[in-house]
């Protein structure tokens, strides 16, 4: 138990979290190293069952109907070796009207060669609220590949809020799946921000099927690359239904001789709805980098303020 | 004494001469106004006094402080102590008010806290804004003002900041110029305006890729009202001949 105790707080210390987010009692949390529950705690209306698999955890996760979840409940999805396979499972129902955010990290600080995979099921019922934030912590070099997949039904009058974080260390392959059915009035937002360098390969696909009326999507990607990384971008937004709305935006900032695509489909099918798109892809703002340099910043220093600018 | 001196400062861009051997020299701790028609060259010999890309190549000498600077990039002279604030500010996505100006920041400086109080613009309200499309062009035109208050430079180089700013406003920047002289700046501002050049204490007029005039105020203040000499340029005034 105070092996476990003692993994789950290196964990935390490499997402620059101390030992209080883990001991306070209001915060419900789940730490998963490899296959392995190193430590969990629950408040009332969140049910949590994971059952650890041969090559990770299986985690069905539930908000009961009417709950609201007051602080996020943050969940960690680690790995302290060098290599290995993580494969998440996760089966998470946001009951009617309640309402719940999590702040999840994943953090794989001496990572050589390791697979992450996530695969998600997500239902959000009528009324209810469910917000994602997943924070990547990566080592500054070696290997990963993150596969995270995620199908997501949000019904009437729901609302889905997701952001995908990889700020810190070196990305690897990330290959980003989601694809998201939204019912009448509900709202989607799907954000995602990589900073990626060396060999990196990003790939994020990220579709909204605005099918109920009057429902709003969003989708938003900010990616940064250097060195001979690779970024491509797919973002789907389809409306069916009258006054369905929909944007999405995608900005790249490339440096070196990296590459960025953006390939937005944007595809509507009633004469009510509406959907927009703009992408801008490109080197660092001259007039933006020329403006910090008059005020004294070296080129790499204006450089990568504007970078966390657009990362921020 | 000078403390910018430019010598036979020469720049041509896509093989088309914009300046012309202009030699002239800037008195340290005064406010030096350009004025003169569009087209005349003085957003680019702001560029080429900065040192921005582009502007680089030029001939002739720029003197800091009796040092050739010519081979300097732009932030070697923003350190050594130029800046300018272009007429049309970088927008920046991503970036807060706050984060421009702590950038910005030199010991010299006013605190970021008082030079907005400067400009006029609660810092509270506007230090947590993004510093980007969503700010009117006045206020954004304010803030580059303040972040040239926190950085303090030794020389510097407004560019029409008056233009796109209300007369209320336009109080905020006379107060930050007033400001950046007082704590021992030299300003040079180039303008179209008649209240901006009244503020200056020396004025050289521009025509063509030259300064073809220089003096007081009263002298160079004819420009405004039309006191050119028509000239081989169609209304744009020529060399020394202001009647
Ligand atoms: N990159 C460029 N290539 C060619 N001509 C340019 C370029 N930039 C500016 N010019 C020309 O240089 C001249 C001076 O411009 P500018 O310095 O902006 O004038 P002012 O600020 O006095 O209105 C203008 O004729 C303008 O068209
Ligand atoms: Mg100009």
């Amino acid at each position: 138990m105070d092996d476990k105790r003692a993994i789950a707080q290196t964990l935390y210390k490499t997402m620059g979290l101390t030992d209080a987010a883990l001991n306070d009692p209001d915060i419900a949390h789940l730490v998963i190293n490899s296959n392995m529950v190193v430590a969990s705690h629950l408040i009332e209306g969140l049910v949590v069952e994971p059952a650890e698999t041969q090559n990770g955890v299986r985690v069905t996760m539930k908000v009961l109907a009417g709950h609201t979840i007051q602080k996020p409940v943050h969940l960690c999805f680690g790995m302290l070796p060098e290599d290995g396979l993580q494969e998440i499972i996760m089966d998470v129902t946001i009951e009617e009207h309640a309402s719940v955010s999590i702040l999840a990290h994943c953090t794989f600080p001496n990572a050589k060669n390791i697979i992450h995979k996530m695969e998600a099921v997500i239902t959000i019922k009528e009324g209810a609220s469910y917000s994602y934030l997943e924070r990547h912590v990566h080592a500054a070099s070696g290997f990963i590949t993150v596969l995270p997949h995620a199908i997501v039904t949000v019904e009437k009058n729901a609302t889905f809020k997701t952001d995908f974080e990889l700020l810190r260390g070196k990305a690897g392959i990330i290959d980003i799946n989601y694809e998201t059915t939204c019912h009448e009035y509900s709202h989607l937002e799907m954000n995602a921000k990589v900073n990626g360098v060396q060999d990196d390969v990003i790939t994020i696909r990220e579709t909204g099927h605005l099918n109920g009326e009057g429902a709003v999507g969003v989708l938003t990607t900010r990616i940064a690359v250097r060195d001979t990384a690779q970024a491509t971008v797919y973002n789907t937004l389809t409306a069916h239904a009258a006054y369905a709305r929909g944007h999405v935006d995608c900005k790249e900032i490339i440096q070196d001789r990296a590459i960025a695509k953006a390939i937005p489909v944007v595809e509507v099918n009633h004469p009510k709805a509406h959907v927009t798109h703009e992408a801008a892809i490109g080197s660092v703002d001259d007039k933006q980098l020329q403006t910090l340099m008059a005020r004294g910043l070296s080129e790499d220093e204006a450089v990568d303020l504007i970078i966390q600018g657009l990362l921020s | 004494m000078a403390i910018l001196k430019l010598e036979n400062v020469s720049l041509s861009l896509n093989n088309k001469p914009i300046l012309d051997s202009i030699s002239v020299d800037f008195w340290e701790g005064y406010i030096h106004a350009i004025v003169g028609p569009n087209g005349a060259g003085k957003s680019t010999l702001s560029y080429v006094i900065m040192g921005l890309s582009n502007y680089r190549t030029i001939s002739g000498t720029l003197y800091f402080k009796n040092k050739p600077i010519n081979e300097l990039s732009v932030y070697q002279r923003a350190r050594l102590g130029i800046s300018l604030a272009w007429q049309e500010p970088a927008r920046f996505e991503g970036l807060t008010v706050y984060q421009y100006l702590k950038a910005s920041k030199k010991d010299n400086g006013l605190s970021i806290e008082e030079a907005m109080d400067v400009i006029g613009l609660p810092a509270q309200e506007y230090l947590p804004r993004a510093c980007d499309k969503t700010l009117s062009g006045g206020e954004r035109k304010r803030i580059e003002l303040a972040s040239l208050l926190v950085m303090q430079p030794e020389v510097v180089l407004l560019d029409e900041p008056d233009s796109g700013i209300d007369v209320e406003a336009l109080e905020r920047i006379f107060d930050a110029m007033a400001i950046l002289k007082q704590r021992g700046s030299t300003i040079i501002t180039i303008t179209h305006s008649m209240a901006v050049l009244q503020k200056a204490e020396h004025a050289f007029l521009m025509c063509h890729g030259n300064i073809i005039d220089k003096g007081g105020i009263d002298k160079i203040s004819g420009y405004f009202e039309n006191k050119c000499i028509p000239c081989d340029h169609k209304n744009i005034p020529i060399s020394g001949e202001t009647r």
